[in-house]
């Protein structure tokens, strides 16, 4: 899950992490409004998408630029009216672009120097980690690859979690000296709190910034949370914007479905989210290209198997259809009737491959067969991308 | 032998009662598995039965497994109070801890891990398929199943399957069962970024495993615990092994339905993993329908 900037530094504010101020603004005449509260000069205006970019992009409507340095409130309706209810396009939006509902408007501040932290977890160790260099406002995975030495990293204690002088160290390694030290070391301590207590999984402050009247603070920040702690997180939760969101993918979180769309035009639907993967790579392997991901989980129901035709068949690119289901303990013959139902349902008229396995897999294998509709069984896995590749080939 | 579990093995399940649990259970006891303890808090003194078999109900996993024997759990517990769950598995000191549980907050895994470093109590999962060592009589009969895998898909045999997948897994015992090849032990070690058994601590098992002679690796795209196994089998493992990666066609920085499943550095991709563990002499099926074959073709040429 990802969250807007404006939101970002809610929860900077509200766990004291020093970053510049800012208000965010739904009209133009709040975002005057924003403007006066703050005082000029020397503010942005900043267009609220998920995507980055957003200097450079431009509006739908023509307008350059979905960041915006100005000096008074008049400025600020003016530029906000232009923004607000139009549709920006940046190197990571898409050609579609993403609506802009919101804008920021926040004090502009004057960097002397900028830093690179983050906090994010760990696999290989099993903890949470602090990522820190002193080459900020860059990409930190060049960096790494680059200048390897640049970049200092911290593990935190699973259970002691951060200690002041974990904070002492990294602000040395950022030659955060003199007072500007205790400024990074409080800094520090109250993004790991705010990284603890909202279950993040990555936080990434770039640039931390050292500002010409000597503040640390954090400028701009990414933030992911992890999906499996949302239920004890409910403010966060509630930060979700499903507009930012294929719809598809939001669509198959209600039935409970796992999908992410991609680019190719055969679609599959399959029980598990590691025979999914393959599922996609057999697709491949034999000259194809999966139109998705979809895991319809352990124990794929009626209605799930129908909501994940219809998400499927939501796609326009979408030639043909793979199911693969291993049944294990579910009953092949249930899954079958879904099929035949779901398929009645959308009036499906594009190639439907159907690969069974498992549990009374003959009944259900009879289902399809006699079901008056043109489905094609398979056998095993090999057979089935053979066959749906074949007949999207032609199609 | 086997690895982890043989078919006397006694388990209790944790979270009998629930809705999961119980049908779990009961497809347990019906594979005949020794399944001789639940454990459900504020249910203690109750019977769970299935096929007229009575099966005792306990507060507590330490009472359970005092009255009972049993030295291995079967967690079937709601995300919000698995890690607690499995800490009473440590505290028990029971031998094995298998965590089905899908969804359980990073966060707390991280302490249970930090928690279970120097415990006699080995975690398998969480949001893993579980156990499965086949029993000898018909369609595997017998044998010791501890999860969610179907039972009847098994052969007792001499191959040791380790994957994080559920469904992939069975495809590949299938594979093996239908071409008449059993297994010794199938282990499902999960798909969460933080879990107590990864695919080296299992082959290192399986090498010391007198019945198995060889071995599936199923891993997928994200971290690098397969690549870790395939560097240690380079020099230490005497018995041959096939690996199936799962996620060529995965984009980076996707969560691929696991949330271990996402390609964060270099390393993580199938690509990357599969070049590696090649290099390091293990046999690497391109298709998943290949497993099996893949492993027959080094193994019994």
């Amino acid at each position: 899950m990802n969250i807007h900037e404006y939101q970002a530094k809610q929860l900077f504010d509200k766990f004291g992490v020093a970053t510049p101020k800012g208000i965010v603004a739904a009209t133009a005449a709040e975002a005057g409004a924003a403007a006066r509260e703050i005082g000029g000069p020397g503010l942005v205006v900043k267009a609220q998408i998920h995507a980055g970019g957003r200097g450079k992009g431009t509006f739908k409507n023509g307008f350059k630029g979905g960041v915006h340095v100005i000096d008074s409130a008049e400025q600020a309706q003016e530029i906000a009216g232009k923004m607000l209810g139009q549709t920006l396009v940046t190197h990571q939006t898409g050609a579609d672009g993403k609506l802009v509902s919101k804008v920021l408007i926040a004090k502009s501040v004057d960097i002397a120097k900028e830093n690179y932290f983050a906090i994010l977890f760990d696999r290989a160790t099993s903890r949470h980690a602090i990522i820190a260099s002193t080459e900020g406002g860059m990409n930190i995975e060049e960096v790494a690859e680059k200048t390897p030495e640049k970049i200092v990293k911290e593990f935190i204690h699973p259970t002691l979690g951060l200690q002041a002088y974990q904070c002492r160290k990294i602000a040395a390694a950022l030659n955060l000296r003199g007072p500007l030290l205790n400024q990074a070391v409080k800094l520090f301590t109250a993004l790991w709190n705010l990284y603890l207590k909202s279950d993040c999984s990555l936080v990434e402050v770039n640039p931390l910034a050292v500002t010409k009247d000597g503040q640390v603070v954090a400028l701009d920040a990414k933030f992911n949370f992890d999906d499996n702690s949302l239920y004890r997180q409910k403010d966060v939760a509630a930060m979700r914007d499903i507009t930012e969101e294929d719809p598809r993918e939001v669509a198959a979180s209600e039935y409970g479905l796992n999908y992410i769309g991609l680019d190719g035009n055969i679609a599959c639907l399959v029980n598990g989210a590691g025979l999914a993967m393959a599922t996609m790579d057999i697709i491949k392997l034999h000259g194809g290209e999966p139109a998705n991901f979809l895991d319809v989980g352990g124990g794929a129901s009626k209605e799930q198997v129908a909501a994940a035709f219809k998400i499927i068949l939501g796609d326009a690119k979408v030639k043909g259809i793979l199911v693969n289901i291993f049944g294990g303990i579910m009953d092949c013959a249930i899954i079958a009737e879904g099929i035949v139902a779901a398929s009645k349902e959308t009036g499906l008229s594009l190639p439907l491959v159907v690969r069974l396995e498992g549990n009374n897999v003959e009944a259900g294998k009879k289902i399809l067969a006699t079901s008056g509709l043109a489905i094609t069984s398979a056998d095993g896995l090999t057979d089935a991308a053979k066959k749906i590749v074949a007949a999207v080939g032609k199609a | 032998m086997a690895i982890l579990v043989d078919t006397s093995t006694r388990i209790l399940v944790q979270g009998i009662t629930g809705d999961f649990g119980s049908r779990h259970a009961k497809a347990s006891i019906d594979y005949g598995t020794q399944l001789v303890a639940g454990v459900t808090p504020g249910k203690g003194g109750q019977v769970f039965e299935h096929n007229g078999k009575k099966v005792p109900i306990f507060d507590t996993v330490a009472e359970a497994a005092k009255e009972t024997g049993a030295t291995v759990s079967a967690i079937f517990v709601p995300p919000p109070f698995a890690a607690d769950a499995i800490l009473e598995c440590h505290d028990a000191g029971l031998a094995l801890a298998v965590a089905i549980t899908e969804g359980i907050p990073v966060n707390d895994m991280i302490k249970v891990k930090a928690a279970m470093c120097h415990s006699k109590t080995r975690l398998i999962g969480p949001n893993c398929p579980g156990v499965v060592t086949p029993g000898t009589g018909d369609k595997s009969h017998g044998g010791c199943r501890i999860g969610i895998a179907p039972g009847y898909i098994h052969k007792r045999g001499k191959v040791g399957v380790v994957s994080r997948s559920g469904t992939l897994t069975y495809e590949a015992v299938w594979q093996l069962t239908t071409r008449g090849y059993g297994q010794s032990t199938c282990v499902g070690i999960g798909g969460d970024p933080v879990n107590g058994t990864n695919h080296l601590d299992v082959l290192k098992m399986f090498n010391e495993d007198p019945e198995t002679e060889a071995i599936i690796m199923i891993g997928e795209i994200g971290g690098n615990a397969e690549v870790e196994a395939a560097r240690w089998a380079k020099d230490n493992c005497k018995k041959p092994i096939a690996a199936f990666i799962a996620g060529a066609t995965a984009p980076p920085g996707r969560r691929m339905g696991h949330a271990g499943a996402i390609i964060g550095g270099a390393e993580d991709t199938a690509a990357a993993k599969k070049r590696i563990i090649a290099e390091c002499g293990i046999a690497v099926a391109e298709s998943p329908a290949d497993m099996a074959e893949t492993l027959l073709t080094i193994w019994k040429k």
